[in-house]
């Protein structure tokens, strides 16, 4: 088998072991990343929000916010899992498309 | 490691864009240059790599969460300028679609993962393996500590974005009005967790593939060692 099917193989485990990077944080109770917290969580850690980052943060509304599709949030684990390995899927399918394109105009042919 | 929008103010935001135009030219450029086309689907991998990896929220119990990002594995097997481009390619995704990372912050995240963990990484490796074997353990050792420096030089590079807002920016009464914490407490908090734990699994995950493609397949690592940077 080449390296690179092999590759794809070990990317397609990780795709599925992926809910453990959303299940482990809710299990030991970790919160957000240092600095990716939602703009209404600064009410409880400083007293208010800062106008600018309350402006600009809802400048984007992403399709697939948090890598949960919308109106999952108040689901279970297991959804939330699901629509994590969904998302997972189709944000690697997008990145490697848009590399091999970018790598097919760039790279020389031999 | 992925700033949200609206953590840094307009200033930062644009800076960080003009500083990542010229490096994504110049990317485009050295890649056109060094990149075989037989050695493309290798960095769709290696963008998938990143993508899926930085998925891999890893917990401090009861604090907060962090992760690796694969940026210095995918410059070890393809050079640091392909490897921009890559992780580039994966945090822009993150970003739009996912909203992981802010649109206007495209440009400070990607300076920090997709520029100085990429460099930071690649150098050091280079370093530290110096002419050893293709085989040799000690490549895996420093894959390891590369993984494990850069990724946590990446954070300083983030913490110093976020601390130096509230000097950048104030309103009348003192507010702050992005960021709130300074560098006393941005630098110590993101450094601090990303050497106790994440910078572990960078490390880890970069040396475990390349111990693996030593084995498996090393005319990749070959490959990546006549890259020229």
């Amino acid at each position: 088998m080449k390296t690179t099917t092999k590759l794809w193989i070990g990317i397609g485990v990780l795709i599925l072991l992926s809910p453990l990077g959303l299940i482990l944080p809710e299990y030991f109770k970790a919160g957000d990343a240092w600095g990716e917290w939602g703009a209404d969580t600064f009410k409880e850690l400083i007293g208010y929000i800062p106008q600018g980052l309350e402006r600009i943060s809802s400048f984007w509304k992403a399709p697939i916010p948090d890598y949960a599709f919308g109106g999952w949030q108040e689901k279970g684990l297991g959804s939330l899992s699901l629509a994590y390995i969904a998302s997972a899927v189709i944000g690697i399918l997008i990145t490697a498309c848009v590399v091999l394109v970018i790598g097919k105009l760039l790279s020389k042919r031999e | 490691m992925h700033i949200p929008d609206g953590y840094l103010g307009p200033a930062t935001s644009g800076v960080m864009y003009a500083v990542m135009l010229p490096i994504w030219t110049i990317a485009s450029r050295v890649v056109k240059r060094t990149l075989k086309a037989k050695q493309v689907p290798l960095l769709a991998i290696g963008a998938a790599f990143s993508f899926v990896i930085m998925m891999f929220n890893v917990p401090i119990p009861g604090g907060t969460t962090g992760h690796a990002v694969g940026a210095v594995l995918v410059a070890i097997l393809l050079g640091p300028w392909a490897a921009c481009i890559a992780v580039t390619v994966a945090l822009v995704v993150q970003a739009l679609l996912f909203g992981d990372g802010g649109i206007t912050a495209i440009g400070a995240n990607c300076f920090n993962m997709a520029f100085v963990e990429v460099f930071v990484g690649y150098y050091l490796y280079k370093l530290i393996s110096g002419s050893s074997q293709i085989s040799s353990g000690r490549r895996v050792i420093a894959a390891g500590i590369a993984g494990y420096v850069a990724l946590n030089i990446a954070a300083l590079s983030a913490a110093i974005m976020f601390g130096i807002q509230p000097i950048l920016h104030k309103t009348a009464s003192g507010q702050s009005l992005y960021c709130p914490y300074g560098l006393n407490v941005a630098i110590p908090a993101m450094l601090g967790e990303h050497m106790l734990i994440f910078g572990w699994v960078e490390a880890i995950v970069t040396a475990l593939v390349i111990k693996y493609l030593q084995k498996q397949d090393p005319s990749l690592l070959k490959a990546g060692e006549e890259v020229l940077a």
